[in-house]
């Protein structure tokens, strides 16, 4: 138990450590993001101007696709994971996670469930070109023999998002440390714990559809063929039931890290530090019963609609509670503006704005003008780059001396910070405008009525692609030659993980630390 | 201080609102949402204004807060950070305000979407199904039902040739309606699933295969209204627009009596027997438009998804093989029986039969058509 | 109070989880090379790869819980860790519920919305040739449509509740298949008290019972097929084939695993006398399961057969 690592390759392959298997999915997160960025650069390239410039538009779809479906499970969720198995264990005084085998066994599906789904690109009929919520009958009669991998590939890697949710609940349950009540734990466990559950929920939802697609496919049923009986849309329901807590999958963790970093930099405690985990238990509820709203346009009856608009419009509650905390937070605090808190704060405006417009798509007869346009590209692109990704550089940042031992270069982080956040905006907002203007989503070509704003967006495309060639040199950078950090980093930062040395020795809390550590904050 | 920071938020607010106008009107660079040609669609960019404008006063609101906080409370103005972190007042008020605003929300959204919701008493049936990539419109009980597919050539798409104006929304045979009446649109597919909608008269419904959904609208302005295919239908799904004229009454009744003679005409014309240049060029041109997007203009096809028209086996084999896959169509291929007339299924078929190196030397006659499809 | 520490077992590196993924991708690219070479009539390795991969994947899982017994009877397991246990395995059948909840969810969404708007006047008219709903399925809308011609036809007969009629229930596959179950969930609960009495005989007397059971159960439901089959209601017969056939095939495939669940539990039991009053995660855990899959058979008796 008291030993290091083991030596060369074989540490990371047969690793039972949280921090060895954290550092993986972090890392594989990172080459998933670049992979998918890269799928975006040629989406940005094809739609620089009219005209069909450099790809086909049935290799655009699958760019379109693979674009979403790598961001999505590839990039934003294997990091979540990444981070909790980094800092649960360390946040709440646990020696390890709760079934350490199996957490490595969750991060080593991974990349085989992606070369299975990559894999495609290099086989006849191509990858994936129906789009990352793949509507039936598209991704079934209509769709490439490759979809039997996609299944497959969507397979495993459910399982390994399932297996990791339950380790972190059991983790969290079972191992925190004695004193560290429910209610003492700091946010960032309290949303993956709500997180996790949403995941063990709705990932055996997505398994079903894709099971009913290939049984579709290959044994002759009836699930999406009216002729037998079935129904295109049952495939939407049962998709977007995993679909809609996916989203917030990926936001709520979010919001731990940014409920973790805004106290720091503002050293002052967290405003409403227990209304915040009732209103991440309310989105998560909430995120049960608004899936339809995806689906204003598929003809439901008058009373679905109400329902779903009803319901998701309540959503706005909850979140607007989160945010007006981190205000209030912030007001009266003593702020500096270290590069983590930077993407914190665009983190709360930008998710902000990104909120707004999916309340505006949450009004059922105004979303017949914007559903399927760049208007809805525009909405969740604001809350996942600024939202899931923002977060995530922030936490790297927020953590990675805890990590490495090593600080980063400040002024460096800052010019990411400024680079990204213009390249973002750069690149997004001009498509709340193209959307509205009339763009229909997933389209290779298009009339030159709205060349000047994805003329604009391309170019941003690439402002931000360059901002993170330039995160991997400073976190590389960093690893390699940064000056030693401190044990507790920052200033205002309190948790268990800062009386720890950095970087955090290959096992922590083998024995339970003391309880004056433990306070909310 | 507290002077201070109400004097910046006011200022703030007034700042944005007086921006906020030149969003909404701007022109060139369009910013907006159309307001349309229906009072449905004016109704819907109205409710998208509101909506609008109270997320930016209660962003003005947040974001105006955060500001003056980064600007005040910074560490490097000397100031020491408060530790009051509860407030059950506060957090009741943030609870009940933006519930207070959904519900203003919330109630002109539901008498919009009942009223986008009331097809009843349509003056017109239009059934509208979606292929992949045309659409298809059938009057019902009119006997009218034609084809509509995109007319953009490929020389513009492939930036041989200047840009249209209406580029990629532009199509052979337009949808055609008479303004100020109640036009009923029953919509559906016949593969897989496609979106009819023009945003012009804030219409948009999904096409399923298998189910018809309904949809209506009265238009108050003659013109020329287009639109695009709303969901993703495959590789051409930027490639089917819709266009609506929308004429008066009287233009509208000599359309259809036009249109009605047009089927008897057809039916005429099917009778003649063609010369070989006569089908061939005819072919040529119909092969362009409707085959050439899966099968290529070169006949080689994209296989595996689509085959080859060149060497292909069924079109040197069989005359009845051949007809049957561009009647009825095959996996993947949609059925041409309803689409073309005798004479262009006849010419299309005459021209695949002698192009691309094959050389089958044979002549299909309209009438060859017709007797096939009664035979069925 | 003051708890005492007890240590957490992190176990020492481990090759099972990277031979585990490995042997799973080997299964399912073998798998879905099969299925695409069935489809399009060629030749390949697929289902070679597919049999290999899941032999070699189902002999790493065993050497792994083989281990995770091992450390246990060697005591490395702390009172905590079999905690983690209890709770792993208790999401893990939550997880199932939800992945059974999609199907029953299609079913009742299928029946209740997607067969009444296929017979609305304008659908049914305009394109399904006056089709009418009814369940179960018989006649699917393409016959409706097509009659002969139809290529997606409803079953010969299916398998629904007869009505209360002795002669015709005594013959009703799922009734017994119902009894049965059920009465194994009765003894497999016999089996645990008896464990928590330690009395070890009685034990392994109703376990093997239930295991038995389990596998008349699986006997009556191939019976039920193969009947099925006979009176032509295949899994291709509409969607009421595909519901049938999809709903009862994979609780059928659960009941297969927690048949093995328990056979292990019950080898381990009689051939190496594990198991004591405090100790019996694994029994326990697999009856639980066993459980589960009688609740969602109840599901499947009701919604399918009873409601049908
Ligand atoms: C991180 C992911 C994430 C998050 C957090 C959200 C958050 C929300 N989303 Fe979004 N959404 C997506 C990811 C996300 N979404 C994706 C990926 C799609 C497209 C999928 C696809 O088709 O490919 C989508 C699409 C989508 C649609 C469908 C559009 C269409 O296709 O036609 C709708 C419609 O209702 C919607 C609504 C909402 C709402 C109401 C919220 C709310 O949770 C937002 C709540 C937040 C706020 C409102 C801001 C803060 C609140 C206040 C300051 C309080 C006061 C405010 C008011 C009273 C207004 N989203
Ligand atoms: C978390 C999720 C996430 C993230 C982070 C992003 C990030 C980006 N997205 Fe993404 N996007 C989605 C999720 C996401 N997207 C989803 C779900 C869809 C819907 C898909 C669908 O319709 O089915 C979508 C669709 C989508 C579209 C619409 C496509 C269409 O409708 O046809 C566009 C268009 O511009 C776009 C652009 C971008 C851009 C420019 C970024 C940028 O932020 C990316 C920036 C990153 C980089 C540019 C990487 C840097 C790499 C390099 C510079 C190259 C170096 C390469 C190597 C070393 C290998 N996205
Ligand atoms: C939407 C795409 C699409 C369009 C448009 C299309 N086809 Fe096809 N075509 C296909 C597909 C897919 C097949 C293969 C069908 C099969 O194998 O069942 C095919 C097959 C054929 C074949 C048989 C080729 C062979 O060797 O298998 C012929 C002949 C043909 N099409 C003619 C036409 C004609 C004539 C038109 C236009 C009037 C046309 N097609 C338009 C998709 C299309
Ligand atoms: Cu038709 Cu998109
Ligand atoms: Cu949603």
């Amino acid at each position: 138990m008291a030993h290091g690592p083991a030596k060369g390759i074989t540490r990371w392959f047969f690793t039972t450590n949280h921090k060895d298997i954290g550092t993986m999915y972090l890392w594989f997160s990172f080459a998933m993001f670049l992979l998918g960025g890269s799928f975006a650069l040629v989406i940005r390239m094809e739609l620089f101007q009219p005209g069909l410039q450099i790809v086909e538009p049935n290799f655009f779809n699958q760019m379109t696709t693979m674009h979403g479906l790598i961001m999505v499970f590839g990039a934003v969720m294997p990091a979540f994971v990444g981070l909790a198995n980094w800092m649960i264990p360390m946040m709440i005084g646990a020696p390890d996670m709760a079934l350490p085998r199996m957490n490595n066994w969750s991060f080593w599906i991974l990349p085989f469930a992606f070369a299975l789904l990559v894999s495609t690109f290099f086989m006849e009929g191509g990858a994936p070109n129906f789009g990352w919520t793949f509507y039936a009958p598209l991704s079934t009669t209509y769709a490439p023999d490759t979809v039997t991998f996609f299944i497959f590939g969507v397979h495993i890697m459910g399982a390994s998002s399932i297996m990791g949710a339950i380790n972190i609940v059991a983790t969290i349950l079972n191992l925190r440390a004695p004193g560290m009540t429910l209610m003492k734990m700091p946010l960032f466990v309290w949303t993956w714990l709500i997180t996790a559950y949403l995941l063990i929920a709705v990932m055996p939802v997505l398994a079903g559809v894709v099971t009913m697609m290939l049984m579709d496919i290959h044994f002759g049923t009836s699930f999406f063929d009216a002729a037998g009986g079935g129904d295109p849309v049952l495939f939407q329901h049962v998709f977007w039931f995993f679909g809609h807590p996916e989203v917030y999958i990926m936001i709520l963790p979010a919001f731990g890290i940014v409920s973790a970093i805004i106290p720091t930099f503002a050293r002052k405690p967290l405003f409403g530090y227990s209304s915040m985990v009732y209103a991440t238990a309310s989105i998560a509820f909430l995120s049960f019963i608004v899936w339809a709203h995806h689906m204003f346009t598929v003809g439901m009856p008058l009373f679905g609609e109400l329902v779903f608009m009803y319901a998701t419009m309540l959503i706005a509650i909850p979140t607007g509670v989160k945010v007006f905390n981190w205000v209030t937070t912030m007001w009266q605090g003593a702020m500096t503006f270290e590069t983590p808190m930077l993407f914190s704060i665009a983190f709360v405006i930008l998710f902000t704005i990104g909120g707004f417009s999916g309340l505006m798509l949450a009004i059922a007869p105004v979303d017949f003008q914007y559903h399927d346009t760049y208007f809805v590209v525009a909405h969740f692109h604001y809350v996942l780059v600024p939202g899931a990704i923002f977060s995530i550089t922030a936490a790297v940042y927020y953590w990675l001396p805890k990590w490495s031992g090593k600080m980063y270069d400040e002024s460096l982080g800052q010019v990411h910070f400024w680079l990204a956040f213009i390249g973002l905006n750069v690149t997004f907002f001009p498509m709340h405008f193209s959307g509205l203007a009339g763009m229909p989503r997933r389209i290779p070509d298009y009339n030159p009525l709205w060349a000047d704003w994805n003329m604009i967006s391309s170019i941003g495309a690439f402002l931000f692609g360059a901002a993170q060639i330039l995160f991997l040199y400073i976190v590389i950078r960093t690893i390699v030659s940064g000056k030693k950090a401190t044990d507790r980093v920052w200033e205002g930062s309190h948790g268990l993980e800062w009386t720890v040395p950095s970087p955090a020795p290959y096992h922590t809390f083998t024995t339970p630390p003391p309880k004056e550590d433990m306070q909310s904050y | 201080m507290l002077i201070t920071c109400k004097r910046s938020l006011a200022l703030l607010f007034a700042t944005s609102l007086m921006l906020l106008p030149a969003i909404g009107f701007a022109d060139g660079w369009q910013l907006n949402m159309t307001e349309g040609v229906t009072s449905i669609s004016k109704e819907v960019y109205g409710l998208h204004m509101t909506v609008f404008y109270l997320c930016c006063v209660i962003g003005v609101f947040v974001f105006g807060a955060m500001f003056i906080s980064m600007f005040l409370h910074r560490k490097s103005r000397g100031v020491t950070a408060s530790n009051f972190h509860e407030s059950i007042t506060l957090e009741l008020l943030w609870t009940i305000v933006p519930a207070v605003i959904l519900i203003v929300i919330a109630i002109p959204s539901t008498t919009l979407l009942k009223k986008v919701y009331d097809t009843d008493e349509a003056e017109i049936d239009i059934l509208v199904t979606g292929h992949q990539w045309k659409w298809q419109y059938e009057y019902l009980g009119e006997d009218v039902s034609f084809f509509s597919i995109l007319s953009t050539p490929a020389s513009q798409i492939n930036n041989e040739e200047e840009k249209g104006e209406h580029y990629l929304l532009e199509v052979d045979k337009p949808l055609v309606i008479p303004v100020d009446t109640k036009v009923r649109f029953l919509v559906t597919a016949g593969d897989v699933i496609h979106s009819w909608w023009v945003p012009d008269l804030a219409v948009k419904r999904d096409a399923i295969p298998g189910y018809t959904n309904a949809a209506w609208t009265r238009v108050e302005v003659e013109g020329v209204y287009r639109g695009q295919c709303a969901e993703l239908c495959g590789k051409d799904h930027g490639f089917m627009p819709i266009e609506v004229h929308v004429v008066s009454k009287a233009k509208y009744a000599e359309w259809i009596g036009a249109k009605k003679a047009e089927v008897v005409a057809i039916a005429e014309a099917s009778k003649k027997v063609l010369e070989l240049d006569e089908l061939m060029a005819t072919g040529e041109e119909v092969y362009n438009k409707n085959c050439a997007a899966c099968h290529q203009a070169d006949g080689k096809g994209l296989p595996p998804a689509f085959p080859a028209i060149a060497g292909s086996a069924i079109a040197m084999g069989e005359l009845s093989g051949h007809l049957n896959r561009v009647i009825n169509g095959g996996k993947g291929m949609p059925p041409f029986g309803e689409q073309l007339t005798p004479v262009e299924a006849a010419a299309v078929i005459t021209f695949q039969r002698n192009s691309f190196g094959n050389n089958m030397g044979q002549l299909v006659q309209p009438i060859d058509v017709v007797t096939f499809k009664q035979g069925q | 109070m003051d708890l005492k520490h007890e240590e957490y077992y992190v176990p020492a590196q481990s090759k099972f989880p990277l031979f585990a993924s490995i042997t799973l991708f080997m299964t399912v690219f073998g798998l879905g090379n099969w299925l695409n070479e069935i489809k399009s009539g060629s030749e390949g390795s697929g289902m070679t790869l597919f049999i290999f991969g899941l032999i070699l994947f189902c002999f790493v899982l065993f050497q792994w819980f083989s281990t995770v017994v091992d450390e246990n009877i060697r005591g490395m397991n702390s009172v905590q860790l079999k905690r983690s246990y209890v709770w792993g395995m208790g999401w893990f059948i939550f997880s199932e519920v939800m992945f059974f909840a999609a199907f029953f969810g299609a079913l009742f969404y299928i029946r209740q919305i997607a067969l009444p708007e296929l017979s609305l006047e304008d659908t049914s008219n305009i394109l399904w040739g006056g089709f009418q709903e009814q369940w179960p399925l018989m006649t699917t809308p393409d016959q409706a449509l097509r009659g002969a011609a139809a290529t997606v036809t409803g079953p010969g007969q299916n398998m629904s509740f007869p009505g209360w009629n002795l002669e015709e229930l005594v013959k009703w596959l799922p009734l017994w298949n119902t009894t049965v179950l059920l009465a194994s969930s009765v003894t497999v609960h016999i089996a645990h008290t008896a464990l928590l009495n330690d009395n070890k005989k009685k034990f392994n007397w109703f376990l093997g019972i239930t295991v038995v059971m389990g596998i008349f159960f699986l006997f009556l439901q191939a019976e039920e097929y193969i009947h099925a089959y006979h009176v032509g209601l295949q899994i291709d017969s509409g969607v009421y084939g595909t519901t049938f056939f999809l709903l009862t095939g994979f609780h059928g495939l659960h009941v297969t695993l927690g048949t093995f669940m328990l056979l292990v539990q019950w080898l381990r039991s009689v051939t190496k006398g594990h198991f004591t009053h405090k100790d019996c995660y694994g029994f326990e855990a697999s009856s639980w399961y066993w459980h589960f899959v009688d609740v969602v058979w109840l599901g499947l008796f009701i919604f399918v057969y009873i409601l049908g």
